[in-house]
């Protein structure tokens, strides 16, 4: 059947911000959607409220709504732009539910709307678990038997069906808290009466427990026609009990026979039939028992997900492409595989292993303990493919940017005073609960001893999984005996240090006729193992400390002895056909190496005639996503990618994080799937001989290595690597600042606890504190007096251990000041603004956790004039070539300059989204040579309009954590809010963010002393808005002293009702909360919980309530304008001609 | 496991390093690839591999071991195997898989089988793929490349060669399935169960879950050896026949070609693989040998009439030509990879063939159907498939 003719016009839903379990896997696969849509003339209406997305440039969609995900928003879009059908499966759980909330509605019937990808039917059936069940049972397959009960009685009359242990799940608790597994009677009676108090409806899952046994996915795709394929089985190398996102997975399936594997193939297709999903794909999830190969369903997601975009990344497969097309009405058999030219109707196989393991950011959760169980809390992943199991799997923890090198031991590192037998005993005890570190747990282990049957019967981890961490363990062992004698060799032969002497011989020429053959099969052999050179390094330096080997050393002694990684295609097929994208990984596991294409490139010619131009450029990606850098640099990463591509120049990317828009094998030229670290890196610069690397758009990941892709002599584009780190060397731009006359916060690096009091005691408490070289504001804390000043060196508050080789920066805190953030493309000469933003919440909270404006709104244009002197300035003075970002803060009506990064920012992408600019774009072609004039953007925009950024935090993840904003980034997404007024933008992004400002009801104000005055005229002007207010004793004396009606709501103590009671009645819609120091962090953490758990919107500084109400005045006499950013860029360029 | 340096030397001069694995001798015979990512114990004893050897593309091979349930055959039919990964297991723990009886290297020494693991498969795969399945040697014993070499430039040609013959178990019986046998699932409710018919299977290199297949959907399978006569077979009384999978060319099995061609309108047909081949040459068509041959689990299959696609197992290097056949006789699939003939059927008697193996093991279930659409042809006797294929 080929494509619907019913169908031109499709409303596609995005998944909004980035939250934990829906991240920039949604950007992949909506952006492939919108491209495979456009491809067949479709025209294209997005909702989507996140503005770091790829998908929401204005390119991939005619009407671009970036709106609030809420039914009454798509319905009004609908009502106006009438689409044909509405797609909801390529944006997650967030677009199924508003499709399926539009559909109750009946405002899809209502304007002819059909829904396509899944019927609503089907979601429905996969979405609840009875009914799920009921299918399940009815076509003959198996689930974990389990019952609901509310009483005790009921829950004891369940046990009959189950043996022990037994899982016991309240309903709509919080991180699942409350939970437990019973292992016997006793037990369960305990956590039945547990389990019933935790939830808030009372209720529990009783279920039998499947823990310990292998969990399975596959990724299916079905047609119209009832054509369906098994993409990709992957296989959880954690046993069920940890999350899927949150467990090491592999793929392909590794440990299962044929028939089991068949059987679970044709398990999955039955059940893809019986709910119904017809022309998409989706996945389902299995539990096999390894003691018997009992299977049963654990769960089916009717649509695209995370799971889906990996196996996109891990076969070559484009699954939201493909998935979109069948939407429209194709059969598989009339679509094409891209890589092979043959029919997309197949299921690809893999030659090679694909290893996923996720990031993790519990550091910044104090309070939370890092251990993982049923509820996803990972915030990133990255994945690795290698020649074997080891391999990738070693690839992909350096590709984790944690600081690892791969496999390494931890608690020799952490805890090096105890002996070996004391560490196994730890280890062995540690190895009971699943943390993020158990693969390494688990290596140092088995390096100590731990028996392979211990270690299954500990951890559940397969056996066949082990014996490759085994088979690990003993190469490093014959690693250190068998290589560390050749190179002492070769050290000695020397004479000097080796690293001295490598550089002497000349590539391929033999010292003094030693056999170094035995030298590189040995170490060729252990880096087909994954063993990175740093690693290689290290396990070495502990048995020849003498030769002071570093990972360069066995990089350079590599290179000589001729042991280099090959490359090899993601063909989709095994190399059964001839593989026509570029799309690689490297491995050491072979040497023959695949045919490098670059036929493809039709733009390469047409860009030859710029000579001036680079011919090659390589992009490095962000690699993970993790808390502080997300998915806005991947968005700058592609735009980047474009940019380049449109003067003809030929792209290559490198990243390895599978969820990405850049990792899709269409968005550069080639794509490097490899770890973003500096040995990977030289390698794919030795083969492809890149003219310029570009270092600025991936975060810090990039950065961190860019002094040293430098030294290895390769050419970085824009801003010097050394300028860069100028830039975050605070002396020398202190410096640098004070030359050119712009004041700044008095500051001091501090080298140890006294210096830092010392510097404190000079610049005057409140001092904002924190350690070099962090990004995301990693442990950056503002501080009142000596003592916390001392507890925080000690350690004891911020979790880190700080020495003396990372200086501490200690600046003054500017209260009550305004922030300010800059983004700015420089070139060799000029400067252009491309955004003013100013935050709404006063300095002290990390501009990724805060919600900021475009224009400024409050700013006074003597404070903006000041404001872009100074970004000019420093542009200018810094070296800056490509992108600028300045932190500013107004303080008293001055202007300070807090930091300045020449690099891309969190907010490039908002800024882009905000004026319709693609600032990326412009600052890649600009480090390319181009000028600001020659691409035509020389003055700063000036929207007509307002746009609002607003931050998504991942406290509900996170049970125990403080709830408290500070200067460590803790938000996972953002969202924007866009209308004619400030006031009702601001309204926007709070509710896209998921915390709508109520219009009326009942308020609780609580404040922290200072905020009292202050808060008398915004309760003034609530009162107005006919909120009925509630306030804690001191609050409300204030308010009652001028005049303001307040009801006594009692504080948080032995007297009842109180605060919490007061919410738990649901009378309140709102809640203001503010607090200073920790005195009063530990009431606000409880009441912030409270209202997560209630749904009631808090707000928590005096900025965001005065804004808020600004938006609710507004609303009183302006209705909310609803148009695509088509049109708002449009008008923007109206209002600019005519002034 | 020790390592013994082998050899894997290809008759165009190409040489890959490895360990040698099982018998750790030597092997000779055309080295063709297969991209299956699982089933290699099914894939080691197909007797559809007689006379070659087996290279797995995938990265890992070994790792569950092997066991009583999952052979093709009694023993492996295969020449010679090579390996990228080969997991032997480990002193520490029993083999772990819950169905695992010991080694896939353990079992290929007593099987006399020899392979090679630790070869850069991949590029080994890409040579195919570009030069064509070609003839080769693995040797653990002579390491001398110009005498391998010569050795792989000596070994005969697949064309021409009649395999069936030798990969046949030869011997005539009745098929009793045992209890450790892996039972196929069914594709669908049996129509009329009660009823039991007799199937002549004539047995060119054939894989057991074919005759558990036809167990199962209530078809008893009685075996046949690949030279047996049409009177023979006719004189047993059989419902229909089948004729099986099997190696190599069909063109030199004269003696089942003939044997088909009598058979032909007396019995419901339905050939497999090399059965296929076969049928199309008995009926009168022509078949030729393919640049690599068709060897995974992942082949699209496009049905002629309905337009659905299964996902096929295959492994074969020759192939029929659809032009070449009489006009009684009609395709009904295709492949969608490369185009070439999957499946025919006549309209002038009851037989009816496909390419692919429909048995699968290794492979998906998805043309399990084929065989209670046999068993249909076989209740509607006498009357050719024609337009009632698509209905089955």
């Amino acid at each position: 059947m080929p494509r619907r003719e019913d169908l031109n016009s499709i409303m596609v839903l995005g998944s909004g911000p980035i939250i934990i379990g829906q991240a920039c896997e949604f950007d992949y696969s909506g952006t492939q959607g919108c491209k495979a849509l456009k491809e067949e003339g479709c025209r294209i209406i997005l909702l989507n409220s996140n503005p770091a997305t790829v998908m929401t440039d204005v390119a991939f969609s005619d009407r671009t709504y970036m709106e609030p995900l809420t039914p009454d928003m798509a319905a009004e879009i609908i009502r106006k732009e009438r689409p044909d059908a509405i797609l909801p499966t390529l944006g997650g759980q967030t677009a199924l539910n508003l499709a399926m909330a539009l559909h109750r509605s009946g405002v899809l019937e209502e304007c002819g709307v059909k829904v396509i990808g899944a019927r609503p039917s089907s979601i429905e059936l996969a979405e609840s678990r009875e009914a799920f069940r009921a299918t399940m049972l009815k076509i003959g397959l198996d689930m974990p038997k389990s019952g609901l009960a509310s009483t005790p009685e009921e829950a004891l009359s369940l046990i009959g069906l189950l043996s022990f242990p037994i899982i016991i799940r309240p309903s709509y608790t919080l991180g699942g808290t409350g939970g437990g597994i019973a292992y016997n009677l006793e037990e369960f009676k305990e956590a039945v009466r547990a389990g019933i108090n935790a939830s808030p409806i009372g209720q529990i899952l009783v279920e039998e427990s499947v823990l310990g046994w292998k969990e399975i996915e596959l990724e299916v795709m079905r047609d119209n026609a009832d054509n369906a394929v098994v993409i990709c089985g992957i296989e959880n190398f954690d046993p069920m009990g940890v999350h899927t996102g949150d467990s090491i997975t592999v793929a392909p399936i590794l440990t299962l026979t044929d028939t089991e594997y068949q059987a679970l193939r044709q398990d999955a297709l039955s059940v893809v039939r019986a709910v119904g999903v017809d022309t998409g794909g989706c996945n389902i999830q299995f539990a096999v028992d390894p003691a018997s190969g009992r299977r049963v369903v654990i769960e089916m997601n009717p649509r695209v997900s995370r799971s889906s975009a990996l196996a996109s990344k891990a076969t070559g497969f484009p699954i939201a492409r493909v998935a979109a097309k069948l939407a429209l009405g194709y059969r598989l058999d009339e679509l094409r595989n891209d890589i092979t030219g043959t029919s997309a109707c197949f299921e690809p196989v893999i030659d090679y292993v694909v290893v996923k393991v996720p990031r993790f950011n519990f550091e910044k959760f104090h309070g939370s303990s890092p251990v993982l169980g049923f509820q996803m809390r990972s915030v990133g992943e990255t994945m690795a493919l290698g020649g074997n199991f080891r391999e990738a799997l070693q690839k992909a923890l350096r590709g984790l940017e944690t600081g690892l090198n791969g496999l390494e031991p931890r608690l020799k590192k952490n805890c090096p005073r105890l002996s070996s037998s004391e560490r196994l005993e730890e280890l062995k005890k540690k190895l009971y609960t699943a943390d993020p570190e158990r693969v390494l747990l688990l290596y140092e282990a088995m390096q100590l001893g731990l028996s392979v049957e211990e270690a299954r019967d500990i951890t559940g981890i397969d056996p066949w999984f082990l014996l490759q961490i085994l088979a690990l363990v003993r190469e490093e062992r014959g690693l250190a005996r068998e290589l560390a004698p050749l190179i002492k060799n070769a050290v000695a032969l020397c004479g000097e240090g080796i690293r001295e002497h490598l550089r002497l011989f000349p590539p391929g020429q033999n010292p003094e006729n030693v056999d170094l053959g035995p030298c590189a099969r040995r170490l060729r052999q252990c880096k087909a193992q994954g063993f990175s050179d740093a690693r290689i390094a290290g396990i070495l330096s502990e048995v020849i400390p003498e030769c002071a080997l570093r990972g360069e050393d066995i990089g350079a002694l590599r290179r000589l002895l001729g042991v280099r990684p090959v490359f090899r295609s993601v063909d989709t097929c095994a190399g059964e056909f001839e593989a026509h994208t570029p799309y690689f990984y490297s491995t050491y596991d072979g040497e023959g190496r695949d045919p490098l294409h670059s036929g493809h490139l039709a733009h390469l010619k047409a860009g030859s005639k710029k000579g001036a131009l680079p011919r090659k450029v390589i992009i490095l990606g962000g690699g993970p996503n993790r808390i502080g850098q997300g998915v806005e640099f991947d968005y700058c990463c592609v735009q980047a990618c474009f940019a380049l591509q449109e003067l003809g120049i030929s792209t290559i990317m490198v990243n390895s994080n599978p969820e990405t828009v850049s990792t899709d094998y269409d968005t550069a030229d080639s794509l490097y799937f490899e770890p973003v670290t500096l040995e990977d890196l030289l390698a794919i610069c030795e083969a492809e001989k890149p003219d310029g690397v570009i270092v600025q758009f991936g975060g810090q990941t990039p950065l961190n290595i860019a002094l040293d892709l430098e030294k290895a002599g390769v050419p970085i584009l824009g801003t010097r690597p050394a300028d860069i780190a100028l830039a975050e060397d605070r002396e020398a731009f202190g410096m640098l600042v004070e030359r050119l006359g712009i004041p700044q916060p008095p500051s001091g690096m501090a080298v140890n606890e006294e210096s830092a009091c010392r510097i404190a005691k000079e610049i005057g408490y409140p001092v904002m504190v924190r350690p070099s070289f962090v990004l995301g504001g990693r442990a950056m804390r503002i501080i009142h007096s000596e003592a916390d000043l001392r507890a925080y060196i000690g350690g004891q508050e911020s979790g880190l251990l700080l020495d003396s080789s990372s200086p501490i920066l200690v600046d003054k805190f500017l209260e009550a000041a305004i922030e300010i953030d800059v983004d700015a493309v420089v070139d060799p000469q000029s400067v252009t603004i491309a955004a003013v933003m100013e935050h709404i919440e006063q300095a002290g909270i990390h501009s990724g956790d805060s919600c900021c404006s475009i224009p400024t709104h409050t700013l006074k244009e003597a404070s903006l004039d000041c404001i872009r002197d100074y970004a000019r300035k420093l542009g200018l003075s810094l070296g800056t070539v490509g992108l600028l970002n300045v932190q500013m803060a107004i303080h008293r009506g001055e202007v300070y300059v807090i930091e300045a990064n020449p690099r891309a920012s969190r907010t490039v992408p908002f800024v882009s989204k905000a004026c319709g600019l693609n600032i990326a774009g412009i600052a890649a072609r600009v480090m390319s040579g181009r000028t600001l004039k020659e691409e035509g953007f020389t003055e700063e925009p000036r929207p007509a309009y307002h746009a609002v950024k607003e931050a998504v935090l991942p406290f509900d993840r996170f049970p125990g954590a403080e709830i408290v904003l500070g200067p460590e980034m803790r938000s996972t997404g953002e969202v924007m809010g866009i209308d004619h007024s400030f006031g009702i933008a601001f309204l926007k992004a709070q509710e896209a963010a998921g915390s709508p400002i109520p219009r009326a009801g009942n308020i609780i104000l609580t404040v922290t002393d200072s905020d009292k005055e202050p808060l008398v005229p915004l309760a003034g002007r609530l009162a107005r808005l006919g909120f009925v207010i509630y306030a804690t004793p001191g609050t409300r004396d204030v308010l009652r002293a001028h005049g303001i009606a307040a009801e006594l709501v009692v504080k948080i103590g032995p007297q009842r009702p109180h605060l919490l009671d007061f919410m738990r009645s649901r009378q309140a819609s709102m809640i203001v909360n503010t607090v200073s120091g920790a005195t009063s962090a530990r009431d606000a953490t409880l009441i912030r919980a409270e209202a997560m758990a209630r749904k009631i919107t808090t707000i928590t500084t005096l900025a965001a309530l005065a804004a808020a109400v600004e938006g609710l005045e507004t609303r009183l006499v302006n209705s909310r304008n609803l148009a695509p950013l088509q049109d708002y860029y449009a008008g923007a360029a109206r209002g600019k001609t005519s002034c | 496991m020790l390592h013994k340096p082998a050899l894997l030397m290809l008759d165009d001069g190409a040489c890959f390093e490895g360990s040698a694995c099982g018998a750790a001798l030597e092997a000779a015979g055309e080295v063709v690839f297969t991209t299956g990512m699982c089933g290699y114990q099914e894939t080691l004893t197909d007797p559809s591999f007689y006379g070659q050897i087996i290279t797995f593309t995938a990265a890992h091979l070994g790792n569950y071991g092997v066991n009583s349930h999952d052979d093709e055959a009694p023993s492996p039919a295969a020449q010679g195997a090579v390996f990228h990964d080969l997991f032997t297991g480990a002193e520490e723990i029993p083999f772990p898989h819950w169905r695992a009886e010991g080694s896939l290297n353990n079992k290929m020494r007593e099987a006399g089988l020899t392979g090679i693991h630790g070869v850069d498969t991949r590029s080994l795969t890409l040579h195919l793929r570009a030069r064509g399945s070609r003839n080769g040697v693995i040797s653990a014993l002579d390491l001398d490349k110009p005498s391998l070499l010569r050795r792989a430039r000596e070994l005969p040609s697949m064309k021409g060669l009649d395999l069936a013959v030798r990969a046949s178990a030869g011997r005539h019986y009745v098929f009793v399935p045992e209890e450790k046998m892996n039972r196929p699932a069914l594709a669908r409710p049996l129509e009329r169960p009660e009823e039991k018919f007799k199937v002549a299977v004539m047995d060119f290199g054939l894989k057991r879950s074919i005759l558990l297949h036809l167990h199962v959907n209530g078809m008893e399978p009685e075996v046949w050896p690949a030279t047996a006569t049409a009177e023979d077979i006719l004189a047993s009384g059989p419902d229909g026949v089948l004729l099986s999978n099997g190696p190599g060319d069909p063109e030199p099995c004269g003696y089942a070609i003939r044997t088909i061609r009598d058979l032909l309108g007396k019995k419901p047909i339905f050939g497999i693989c090399l059965g296929h081949q076969l049928l199309a040459l008995a009926l009168g068509g022509k078949t030729y040998k393919l640049p690599v041959g068709h060897h995974g689990m992942n082949h699209p299959v496009k049905d002629a009439r309905t337009g659905q696609v299964t996902i096929t197992s295959q492994n074969h290097g020759f192939n029929v030509d659809p032009d070449s056949l009489p006009p009684r006789v009609f395709p009904t699939h295709w492949n969608l990879n490369d185009g070439t003939l999957e499946g025919l059927a006549s309209s002038g008697e009851p037989a009816f063939s496909v390419q692919y193996h429909p048995e699968t093991s290794p492979g998906t279930w998805d043309a399990h159907y084929l065989f209670p659409l046999f068993r249909r042809l076989i209740i509607e006797s006498g009357k050719p498939l024609g337009g009632k294929y698509a209905q089955a």
